[in-house]
C-alpha cells in the first residue's frame, strides 16, 4: 500500500475542491499547514468535476485545477470529468 | 484635497542588479530588462555536449552570423513571461468568444459548398506548417544567444503550436468533430501535387543547422509569404465568395502577425546593419530561400486566391527586406 | 448536424499528435539526429502517454491568470517594503543562495528542455518538454522579479548572473546542470525529469519555499506556491519519461538503471547546500534535514521505486550512503561555508546556544559527538575578536566539485578520499559515488573547470586571493563577504527595527 497525495493552495476556490475530494474519497486525510492543504489517501485519489461543480455551484472545468495544485504524488490520469492519483 | 499616504523611508542602497546598472545606468529598472539581459551563461562551461563535441553548450559559433552584442535584439514588445502570457490570454479569449459564437450560430452551415471545399484544401493543411514552425523557432531558442533572443523564439514556437490548434479546431467545427476534415487535410499535405513543393521546404528547412538560417527561411521568407497569401489575400476572397464568416476564425492569426512581424523586422534590421559580413550572409540567404518559397507557393496560392496572388505577396516580402536594408 | 462530442484524450491528440506526419523529403536522421548515439531503443513513439494535456489556449488562460496574481503580491511586497518583515536579516542569506545557486538553473532548465523539446522525434514528448522549456523561462524570471525587491536593500544579490558562472561553491550547481546538458537527450530527461523534477524536487522546493514562509518571506513564498503547480506538470512528465524508455525495450533497462544511480547521486551532492540552509540559516527552522529526508526521499521514494520494480528497476545505488549522510551533510556543508566565510557572496554565522540545542534535539547521535565541539570552538575565537577564516583553499571533488568535507560513514571523524588515475593523472572524489560517476566517463569528467585548480592555474586574475575575490568574482568586500555579525546588512537591519547592536550599544555608553 503506498499514499497518494495532492497539496493545493489555501484559498476560496480549494475549499470546495476539499469537499468534493472528502465526498468521493472517504478515508482520506486532509492536513491544513501554512498556506496549503494537503490532501493525502492510500494507493487512489480522485477528483470528479460534477462532484466540484456541485459544491461550488457553477460550472467548473477540470484543467484550472492548475492554477490551485501545489504539488501531486501518484500516476496521474486526466480525463474531461476526473483526474486521478494512483500507485500500482 | 489630494491624500497622499505615507509609507516608512526605507532608502534603497542600489536601484537594480549590477549587470543591468552596468548596461542601463544606475537606475530603476523595467522588469523586461531584469529578465532579460545577461541570464545566460558565457563561460567557464564544464563539459562539451556529447551531441555536438565540437563547440561549447552556448555557443555563438552555431551562426554565420556575428554580433558584437547578442543583446542588442530588444524585444520591441518587451516580453518577458509574465507579459507574454498575459498579452496572449487577452487574445485567446476574444478568440474563444468568436469560436464560440461561430459554434453556437451554426455559421459552418452557412458557408457555401465550394468555399468549405476550399478551405479544407487550403487552409487546413497549414496545420502541419505551422508544427514545422513551431519546430524550428523552438530550435532557435535552443541555439540561439542571448536572452532577449531565444525567449522571443520560444514564445514564437509556442504561438505556432497554438495556432495549429486552431487550424485544426476550424476542421472540427467543420466537420462536426469527425475529424474528417484533418484526415483530409493530412492527405492533402502527404501527397496533393499543389502542396509537395512547401512540404520539401518545410523540411528542407528542419534540416538545417545555422539557427539563424532557420529563422531567415521560417520567420522572415516563409511566415511573410504564406501570411499574406492565406490570411489577407484569402480572407478577401472567402469574404467575396460568401463565406466571410471565416474571419472570425482566422483573427487570431492575423492580429498574431501584425504582433510578432514587429519583432522579426527588428531582428532582420539589427543583425543587417551590424556588418558587412551579416548583411552579405543574410542576403545569399534570402535569396535563396526566397526563390524557393515563390516557387513551391505558386501554385497553391493560385489556386487558393488566384493568378496575382503570389506576386502580391512577394511585393509585401520585398517591402519588408527593404525596410530591413536589404 | 450534430457535433459529436470528442473527449479529452481524443481532442487532445488531433490537437497535437496528428500535426505531425512522415518525412519524405529529408531524411528523419537529418531532423533528428541526436536520438541513436545514447543506445536507447525506441520502438513506438505512438506509446506516449500525454501527462497532462493541456492545448496553447487553456496555457495561456491559467498562466496568466497565476501571472496576475503573483505580480500583484510582488508589487504590494515592494510598496510595503515587506523585506522589513522577515524573522532577521540572517535570513536573506538563504534566498542569496537561492538567486546566485538556483534561479541559474532553472534558465540552464529552460535552454536544455528547448533542446530536446526539439530534438525528440515523437511529437507527444517534444511538446510536453517544450512546455516544460517556457515554464522554467517563467520560473527564472519571477525569481528574479521576486528578488529585485530584496536587491535593492541587502548586499550579495547585485551580480548572480557573474558570479554564477565564477564562484567556487556556484560552480557546484552550475557544473550539475552543464553535466546534463551536455548529455544525450534522454539522459537529459532521466537526470532533470525524473532524478530532479520528480525523485528529489521536494528536497529543494519544500526547504526554500517553507523556509519563506516560516520567516515572513512573501514574495518567496508566493513565488513558490505559484510556481508549485508547473512542478506537478513537469513531475507528471518525469514519471512518464521513465515508465515509456522502461516499457519500450528491455535493453533500456541497465542504461536508465545507470543514469538514475548517477543521478540520484549528483543530485544528493547538490541538495548538501539546501541541507545547510535549512538546518543553519532559517532564523525559525521548518524542520532539520534529516526530517525532510525521511518524509521526502525515504518515505515517498520508497513508494516510487516499489511502483517501479516491476521493471526491473532498484532503488538507488549509494541510497544506503546518502541515508547514512543525513545525519551529517548539513553540518558538514556549514563547517566548510563557516571556514571561507570571506570567499563566499552571503554572510555566515555561528549558531547560537538555543539554536545548538535544536541542533542537539534534532541529530541525538551526531551533533554533539562530532560538531557542537567545534563549533563551540570557533564561537569562542569570534568572541575573542579572532573570528576564524581558512587561508588555504580546499581540494575539490572532481566531480561534484565541492571542497572535500564530507566524512566516511563508518568513521565520521575520517575524511573521505577516493583516486583514480586517468591517462597519468590523478584526479580526487569525496565519495564512491562520485568516483563511480568519472571512471564510468573520464574523457567528460576531465574537462571539469574546477574553481580552485582555476586559480591556482591563473586563469582567475589575481595574484592573491584578495584581487580573485573582488574583481574575477565580483564580491563587494567587507558588504558581501564575512560573518553576519558585523556586517552593513545587520547594520542597516538595526537601523530599520532601531535596534541597536551590542557594540554600539557598548560605543554610546561611552
Amino acid at each position: 500500500m503506498s499514499k497518494v497525495y495532492m497539496a493545493l493552495q489555501d484559498n476560496e476556490e480549494a475549499h470546495y475542491l476539499v469537499e468534493a475530494l472528502e465526498e468521493d474519497n472517504p478515508d482520506v486525510t486532509v492536513d491544513y499547514q501554512p498556506a496549503m492543504i494537503r490532501i493525502e489517501n492510500e494507493d487512489r485519489l480522485v477528483l470528479k468535476r460534477e462532484t466540484v461543480e456541485e459544491k461550488m455551484g457553477r460550472d467548473w472545468d477540470l484543467q484550472s485545477l492548475h492554477v490551485n495544485l501545489v504539488t501531486i504524488g501518484g500516476n496521474v490520469d486526466e480525463t474531461d470529468d476526473e483526474f486521478t492519483l494512483s500507485w500500482n | 484635497m489630494t491624500i497622499e499616504i505615507k509609507t516608512s523611508t526605507i532608502q534603497p542602497i542600489r536601484n537594480t542588479f549590477a549587470h543591468i546598472e552596468r548596461r542601463f545606468g544606475d537606475k530603476p529598472a523595467s522588469r523586461y530588462q531584469e529578465a532579460s539581459y545577461d541570464l545566460a551563461p558565457t563561460t567557464n562551461f564544464h563539459y562539451r555536449p556529447l551531441w555536438d563535441p565540437e563547440r561549447e553548450l552556448n555557443d555563438p559559433g552555431r551562426t554565420a552570423i556575428d554580433m558584437e552584442d547578442w543583446y542588442a535584439f530588444r524585444d520591441p514588445r518587451q516580453y518577458y513571461y509574465g507579459s507574454y502570457v498575459q498579452a496572449r490570454a487577452k487574445l485567446q479569449e476574444i478568440t474563444e468568444s468568436n469560436y464560440a459564437f461561430f459554434i453556437r450560430r451554426d455559421l459552418a452551415s452557412r458557408l457555401p459548398g465550394a468555399a468549405r471545399e476550399k478551405i479544407v484544401r487550403c487552409l487546413l493543411p497549414l496545420r502541419h506548417l505551422e508544427m514545422g514552425a513551431n519546430m524550428n523557432n523552438v530550435f532557435g531558442s535552443a541555439y540561439g544567444i542571448g536572452t532577449v533572443l531565444t525567449q522571443a523564439f520560444l514564445y514564437n514556437g509556442m504561438d505556432r503550436l497554438g495556432i495549429a490548434q486552431y487550424l485544426s479546431r476550424i476542421g472540427l467545427i467543420l466537420d462536426g468533430n469527425s475529424g474528417d476534415t484533418l484526415k483530409a487535410a493530412k492527405t492533402s499535405w502527404m501527397e496533393d501535387p499543389l502542396w509537395q513543393d512547401l512540404r520539401r521546404y518545410v523540411e528542407d528547412v528542419l534540416a538545417q543547422k545555422d539557427w539563424f538560417e532557420v529563422f531567415v527561411a521560417q520567420d522572415v521568407v516563409l511566415d511573410t509569404l504564406v501570411y499574406d497569401i492565406f490570411y489577407r489575400q484569402f480572407d478577401e476572397t472567402m469574404t467575396d465568395a460568401g463565406a466571410g464568416d471565416l474571419a472570425m476564425l482566422i483573427e487570431f492569426m492575423q492580429e498574431w502577425h501584425k504582433e510578432t512581424s514587429r519583432w522579426v523586422d527588428t531582428v532582420i534590421k539589427i543583425a543587417v546593419a551590424e556588418s558587412d559580413a551579416n548583411r552579405e550572409q543574410i542576403a545569399a540567404w534570402v535569396s535563396d530561400w526566397k526563390q524557393q518559397a515563390l516557387a513551391a507557393l505558386g501554385p497553391l496560392a493560385a489556386e487558393a486566391v488566384g493568378p496575382d496572388a503570389i506576386n502580391a505577396s512577394a511585393e509585401v516580402l520585398n517591402k519588408r527586406l527593404a525596410k530591413a536594408g536589404l | 448536424m450534430a457535433a459529436r462530442k470528442l473527449n479529452l484524450k481524443e481532442r487532445y491528440s488531433l490537437l497535437t499528435r496528428d500535426l505531425d506526419w512522415e518525412y519524405s523529403y529529408r531524411d528523419k536522421k537529418e531532423i533528428f539526429p541526436y536520438e541513436d548515439f545514447e543506445g536507447i531503443k525506441i520502438t513506438d513513439w505512438s506509446k506516449w502517454e500525454d501527462p497532462f494535456r493541456l492545448t496553447m489556449d487553456a496555457y495561456w488562460k491559467y498562466q496568466a491568470e497565476k501571472e496576475k496574481k503573483l505580480y500583484a503580491i510582488f508589487d504590494a511586497f515592494a510598496q510595503n517594503n515587506g523585506q522589513q518583515n522577515v524573522t532577521d536579516a540572517r535570513y536573506v542569506n538563504a534566498i542569496k543562495v537561492f538567486l546566485t545557486g538556483v534561479s541559474p538553473l532553472e534558465y540552464q532548465a529552460y535552454s536544455g528542455y528547448a533542446h530536446v523539446g526539439r530534438q525528440f522525434s515523437g511529437v507527444g514528448a517534444r511538446t510536453a518538454c517544450q512546455m516544460q522549456s517556457i515554464d522554467e523561462l517563467r520560473h527564472v524570471q519571477t525569481q528574479v522579479h521576486a528578488m529585485s525587491h530584496y536587491n535593492k536593500f541587502f548586499d550579495g544579490f547585485q551580480d548572480f548572473s557573474h558570479m554564477h558562472d565564477r564562484v567556487w561553491y556556484l560552480s557546484v550547481p552550475k557544473s550539475f546542470f552543464d553535466d546534463a546538458r551536455s548529455a544525450g537527450p534522454f539522459e537529459f530527461m532521466v537526470a532533470i525529469s525524473f532524478s530532479f523534477e520528480y525523485v528529489l524536487t521536494n528536497l529543494l522546493f519544500v526547504p526554500f519555499m517553507s523556509g519563506a514562509a516560516y520567516n515572513g518571506d512573501m514574495a518567496t513564498v508566493t513565488f513558490g506556491f505559484s510556481a508549485q503547480s508547473d512542478e506537478a506538470r513537469h513531475m507528471t512528465l518525469g514519471l512518464e519519461v521513465i515508465k515509456f524508455l522502461l516499457e519500450q525495450h528491455p535493453d533500456n533497462v541497465p542504461i536508465v538503471q545507470r543514469w538514475i544511480d548517477k543521478w540520484f547521486w549528483r543530485g544528493t551532492r547538490l541538495l548538501a547546500i539546501v541541507a545547510m540552509m535549512m538546518d543553519y540559516m532559517l532564523p525559525n527552522r521548518v524542520m532539520s534535514w534529516k526530517e525532510a529526508w525521511e518524509v521526502y526521499f525515504e518515505e515517498a521514494g520508497g513508494a516510487l521505486f516499489k511502483d517501479l520494480a516491476r521493471y526491473g528497476i532498484e532503488m538507488p545505488k549509494y541510497a544506503a550512503t546518502a541515508i547514512a549522510e543525513k545525519d551529517h551533510i548539513s553540518h558538514q556543508a556549514w563547517s566548510i561555508f563557516y571556514n571561507y566565510g570571506h570567499a563566499a557572496a552571503f554572510h555566515t554565522w555561528m549558531p547560537g546556544e538555543k539554536e545548538m540545542d535544536w541542533l542537539s534535539e534534532k541529530y541525538p547521535d551526531t551533533f554533539d559527538k562530532f560538531y557542537r565541539p567545534r563549533f563551540e570552538h570557533w564561537r569562542e575565537k569570534e568572541q575573542a575578536g579572532e573570528r576564524f577564516y581558512n587561508p588555504t583553499l580546499p581540494m575539490l571533488c572532481n566531480t561534484c566539485q565541492i571542497p572535500m568535507g564530507f566524512t566516511e560513514m563508518d568513521d565520521p571523524s575520517l575524511i573521505a578520499y577516493r583516486q583514480s588515475v586517468y591517462k597519468g593523472e590523478r584526479y580526487n572524489f569525496c565519495s564512491d559515488g562520485c568516483k563511480d560517476i568519472f571512471d564510468h566517463e573520464p574523457e567528460k569528467y576531465v574537462q571539469s573547470w574546477l574553481p580552485v585548480h582555476q586559480i591556482y592555474q591563473g586563469n582567475c586574475g589575481g595574484a592573491d586571493i584578495e584581487k580573485v575575490l573582488s574583481e574575477y568574482y565580483r564580491i563587494n568586500m567587507g558588504r558581501d563577504n564575512l560573518d553576519f555579525h558585523g556586517s552593513p546588512d545587520e547594520a542597516r537591519w538595526n537601523e530599520w527595527h532601531n535596534l541597536q547592536s551590542a557594540e554600539d550599544r557598548l560605543k554610546k555608553a561611552g
